[in-house]
């Protein structure tokens, strides 16, 4: 008993903070449907600004306050010139380019924090007044959490009457609901915009601020708090501020709890209540259903077999490929290895993601558990490789017929989000159960059969599984499962009313893409002699994206061209610079901008032009 | 007042309007005719800027607008009613109302609720219903009071009386006649010939993005041929 | 003996009754039209009878079977096609794959991940894209289609399904007025041919008039008048609340 009143009052104060983060998302969401990603970056930024200018000011109260409201202006102005400079290129885009392109933003920003505050955690130091404590039912409970539990009612409160009492607020929620339509009623969009992502910029840069005093301005911040922003606005319904309070009531309390009394499986527990949550109400707590975007959408173009001449430029691929150990060196056969397992992984997200119309953020999970998966059985029974890559796929087939079973409940945002918070339970898994797997250090040793380790020969081994893989996959897209697959996507009520079963086609097509996957994950960890959780991380997850939207959704050959494109680019970077986060970051913003059909899908609109009616 | 000259817009590679023209005079309630997708609501679109045409001129008052942005268009005095309604469901009559709000330009008598209630008196008893909750016939005349708030001189209507019941649909033709009454210009895409020949005075018939027949509406009663031929009447 | 019988079919929306003791039949080969104001519960009668609305009471009863309560899926299996107020196709495949699809799924060939689609069942989809007039176009996507196009091929699509029953949800919405009565007398000559019982609901009152054998009128949810163009026509109850004058709408 004694320690459940200070838990819950801890829980209370991380969930103000939590709803600040979540509130700028969904008010971000609603506006501009952008998913912002890097809207943990920017509470990042604003716990670095704000140690850059608490530290400077006199340590009373009322400079806090003065401090926390420059942080606040600053952030709001920096997201004045996020939305300005990027966001506002990319509204026309479709939804997944945009999430792409806030990750590239997320890139940059964490290099440039890092450039400019280093990579020293910097801790605020408490002045006497914060570190005052109150008594409670005769605990003992720390001031200034007391503030911030406050905070959070306060700021919805305000919130609430900006939304609903002004006439800014009537516009704004009138262009969550069509904006097309508040532009044609003379309202300027633009500045429309821009102050709604300066507000939720803000919030965010707030967040930041108000939490210095109990943890540190960190680099890590950045993805730790969208991962848990993404689950509480899932929780509570995209675009609700009623639901984002309490869903950070209820992880916020979950997460203190939790870490008392299940330390090690805290996320897993924030996401069982999620699952539960969503099986219950598919939009969250206070969501409704998505509206359908009230934007002309020019509909899919038909899939075509690949012309002639491009099965011919494969072939050659192909046979230089098989040449190659011929001609190239070791470390350039190690490169192409990587482009062999990143073509699995490139696939097989295509599989799901562009026939399937299921967008994962967190195709690294099947990776990764593929790879533990051969990488246990080593370890505890000294299963070879053949064994070990046999196993993978198995292993993360049947977690994906798992996690499939409510994942295609939803869609769209919700799914993209959902697969994301799998991925980082995955990862918190690997990283947190050290007992099992190794945790930071990972499983070591595990390297391919002695007849397949000479380099070359492990080569053609994985350049075998990726063509044979790539093939499956493309002949099951065209035979009648792949097209009734594209059929649900295409339309859903149509799929259902010709009898197709719409759920678990897309199981399927999860449990396909999910094995794939994690076939190209055991690969990796043989080439690489070991396996540790980065194989699980967001980054990684997100790569996938990339060379599935480098190469574009629309064609098959896509994913392949861009697993090469970005293997090679990526090799490049890493090589060259150190600051390849920065640089990737904005070749991802650039590239979203310029090419929103990807490069595989310009060049088949460059070919066809012309030739199709 | 309005003037369109020559205009071709395209969606992707398909070609919508191909040298659409169009004049209006002031106080004139002219009615697009033609089938669908021959390119009545493309014309609208562009000519409030939703649509950014890829050649061609629009004048309103004298002045190019051609390629401005929305708002800027709305602001000069051109309202814009979209088919199939699109009012905003989780706000209320009032809130749809004050979106719409522009101020009055100098001369005119500005539109307020009130004055609107009395043209579309059924909105005036649900002041606080949600767009959402309202019958197709009532989302309809709210979507014509919420453009009026913004005191246009111009409004183009995009299918008033698509799926309406008849009874509304007359309810609607005598709305529009009151605003006609009000001097308020009036373009109207319509395939309802029965409704548009009780509220216009002359009609431009579409086919394929161009004007193939342009005449008062006596005239278009009159030319049997030109009916048979692009409206199958 | 009757395709579809709807017996007592009622439902509710947070206490608001939607439609409140709703009793009708089709025979093989009628066209039944429903027709009412705006928000008169004909969608939510639809919606009970596909499929997508649970019915709080009442029983729908196809070909003596009961299909009360079912999904969308399973009704569409027991023999019933749908048109939609808003077509919807399968945009990223041609007019000839979207029929294909509709008779893979008919004979339960669809979880085949290795023979190709292309080919199978080609000539019977032909056969049913000629039937609605679309024999031309097989080739070209859906997403090219004009409007009245995208419509004929959803009816191609339903009937690769073999259904005993068509329901159309404001099939002509958004046509001109030349391709409604089109596509309708299309429909009707199909289900004479087919013995295909159909139930649309419509505004245009030229179409409802011309191709319905049977017309119910619904208001608040309730049936107010059952009967043939010219009974609804004369009905005073249904000029008050739908028809009208007949002005705007052709002198009906």
């Amino acid at each position: 008993m004694d320690s459940i009143i200070p838990q819950l009052l801890t829980g209370l104060a991380g969930a103000s903070s939590l709803f600040l983060v979540a509130s700028g998302l969904t008010i971000i969401f609603g506006v501009t449907r952008i998913v912002n990603f890097s809207h943990g970056s920017l509470m990042m930024l604003g716990a670095y600004i704000g140690w850059s200018i608490l530290t400077r000011l006199p340590r009373d109260p009322e400079w806090f306050i003065l401090g926390l409201v420059l942080t606040v202006l600053a952030i709001a102005l920096i997201g004045v010139v996020l939305e300005v400079v990027v966001l506002r290129r990319v509204y026309r885009a479709p939804e997944l380019f945009q999430l792409l392109a806030t990750f590239g933003v997320v890139l940059v920003l964490q290099d440039v924090t890092l450039w400019i505050w280093g990579a020293v955690e910097l801790p605020l130091p408490r002045p006497r007044w914060m570190r005052g404590f109150v008594e409670i039912m005769g605990n003992r409970f720390p001031f200034y959490d007391l503030i911030l539990i406050f905070v959070g009612p306060v700021v919805l409160g305000l919130l609430w009457l900006l939304m609903n009492r002004t006439r800014w607020g009537t516009l704004v929620r009138a262009a969550t609901l069509d904006r097309e339509m508040v532009a044609a009623l003379g309202v300027n969009q633009r500045t429309l915009f821009t102050s709604v992502f300066a507000l939720g910029a803000g919030l965010a840069g707030l967040g930041g601020a108000l939490s210095l005093p109990n943890s540190s301005a960190n680099l890590n911040i950045d993805l730790s708090i969208i991962t848990d922003a993404f689950v509480v606005v899932v929780v509570g319904g995209l675009g609700s501020l009623t639901g984002a309070f309490l869903a950070s009531l209820l992880i916020g309390i979950l997460q203190a709890f939790g870490i008392v009394l299940v330390p090690k499986i805290t996320l897993v527990l924030v996401f069982l209540v999620m699952a539960v949550v969503l099986v219950f109400r598919p939009n969250g707590l206070m969501g409704r259903p998505q509206a359908e975007a009230r934007e002309a959408t020019v509909a899919a173009p038909v899939i075509r077999a690949a012309p002639r001449e491009l099965r011919i430029l494969g072939l050659v691929a192909l046979a230089l490929a098989v040449a190659a150990p011929l001609v190239v060196g070791d470390y350039y056969l190690t490169v192409l290895t990587d482009a062999c397992v990143a073509i699995i992984f490139a696939t097989s997200l295509h599989f799901m993601m562009g026939p399937g119309g299921m967008a994962s953020f967190g195709h690294a999970a099947w990776f990764g558990i593929g790879a533990y998966a051969a990488g246990l059985l080593m370890q505890w029974i000294g299963a070879p490789m053949p064994v070990g890559m046999l196993a993978a796929p198995v292993a993360a087939g049947i977690v994906a017929a798992l996690f499939g079973w409510f994942v295609v409940r939803l869609s769209g945002v919700y799914l993209s989000m959902l697969t994301l918070a799998f991925a980082q339970i995955v990862w918190a898994i690997s990283f947190q159960w050290v007992e099992v797997t190794g945790g930071d250090n990972g499983l070591l040793g595990l390297w391919p059969s002695e007849w397949a380790r000479d380099p070359t020969i492990f080569y053609w081994i994985a350049l075998v599984l990726a063509v044979g893989v790539a093939l499956l996959l493309r002949r099951a897209l065209f035979a009648p499962y792949g097209y009734a697959l594209r059929a649900a996507r295409d339309s859903a009520t149509r799929a259902q009313s010709i009898g197709l079963d719409v759920k678990r086609l897309r199981i399927v097509a999860l449990v396909i893409a999910g094995a794939a996957c994690g076939l190209s994950g055991a690969i990796f960890s043989y080439s690489k002699g070991g396996i540790f959780p980065t194989y699980i991380s967001i980054p990684h997850s997100v790569e996938a994206l990339l060379m599935v939207l480098l190469g574009g959704l629309q064609t098959v050959a896509g994913p392949i061209i861009g697993a090469l494109v970005y293997t090679g680019l990526a090799d490049i970077l890493v090589r060259s610079t150190d600051l390849w986060r920065l640089v990737l970051g904005s070749v991802i913003v650039l590239l979203v901008v310029a090419f929103p059909e990807g490069i595989a899908g310009a060049a088949r609109r460059l070919w066809l032009r012309g030739r199709e009616a | 007042m309005l003037s369109v000259d020559g205009l071709n817009t395209h969606y992707g590679r398909a070609h919508i309007l191909q040298g659409m023209s169009l004049q209006m005079g002031r106080g004139e309630v002219r009615v697009l005719l033609g089938r669908n997708g021959a390119g009545k609501s493309t014309t609208m679109k562009s000519i409030i800027g939703l649509v950014r045409p890829t050649s061609g001129r629009i004048s309103f008052d004298g002045q190019e607008i051609a390629g401005e942005e929305p708002h800027r268009i709305a602001r000069r005095g051109l309202g814009y009613v979209p088919e199939d309604r699109r009012v905003f469901a989780d706000l209320t009559v009032m809130e749809n109302l004050e979106v719409g709000k522009q101020t009055a330009r100098g001369g005119m008598r500005g539109w307020t609720p009130e004055r609107l209630f009395e043209l579309f008196p059924n909105l005036g008893r649900m002041r606080d219903r949600p767009g959402g909750r309202m019958s197709g016939g009532e989302q309809q005349m709210l979507t014509i009071a919420r453009t009026l708030m913004g005191n246009p001189r111009l409004v183009l209507l995009d299918e008033p009386s698509e799926g309406l019941a008849p009874v509304i649909v007359e309810q609607m033709a005598k709305a529009i006649l009151a605003l006609k009454g009000e001097g308020l210009t009036i373009l109207l895409a319509e395939q309802n010939l029965h409704f548009a020949g009780g509220v216009a005075d002359s009609a431009t018939v579409v086919e394929k993005g161009r004007v193939v027949w342009s005449g008062t509406m006596a005239e278009l009663r009159a030319d049997e041929a030109a009916r048979t031929q692009y409206l199958a009447v | 003996m009757s395709v579809l019988v709807v017996q007592g079919l009622s439902k509710s929306f947070g206490g608001v009754q939607a439609v409140g003791d709703v009793s009708f039949a089709v025979a093989p080969g009628e066209m039944l039209a429903m027709i009412g104001p705006n928000g008169a519960g004909k969608s939510t009668c639809f919606n009970m009878v596909g499929g997508q609305l649970r019915p709080d009471a009442g029983s729908v009863v196809l070909d003596g079977r009961s299909i009360t309560g079912l999904g969308p899926r399973a009704i569409a299996r027991q023999g019933v096609g749908r048109t939609f107020q808003i077509t919807a196709t399968f945009g990223s495949m041609t007019v000839r794959e979207n029929v294909q699809m509709a008779l893979l799924s008919h004979r339960r060939e669809i979880w085949q991940f290795w023979r190709p689609v292309a080919g199978r069942y080609a000539g019977e989809a032909d056969a049913l894209l000629a039937q609605v007039g679309l024999e031309a176009q097989a080739e070209r996507a859906t997403g090219v289609l004009a409007y009245g196009d995208l419509k004929r091929l959803e009816l191609a699509i339903a009937l690769g399904n073999e259904p005993r029953l068509l329901l159309m949800d404001e099939p002509t919405a958004g046509m001109a007025p030349a391709e409604r009565v089109g596509l309708m007398q299309l429909t009707r000559r199909l289900a004479t041919e087919r013995g295909v019982a159909v139930l649309f609901t419509e505004h245009d009152m030229d179409v409802v008039f011309d191709v319905s054998d049977r017309i119910l009128v619904l208001n608040r949810g309730v049936l107010i008048a059952e009967g043939d163009g010219a009974s609804i026509r004369a009905n005073p109850a249904v000029r008050e609340i739908y028809l009208g004058t007949g002005a705007t709408s052709g002198g009906h």
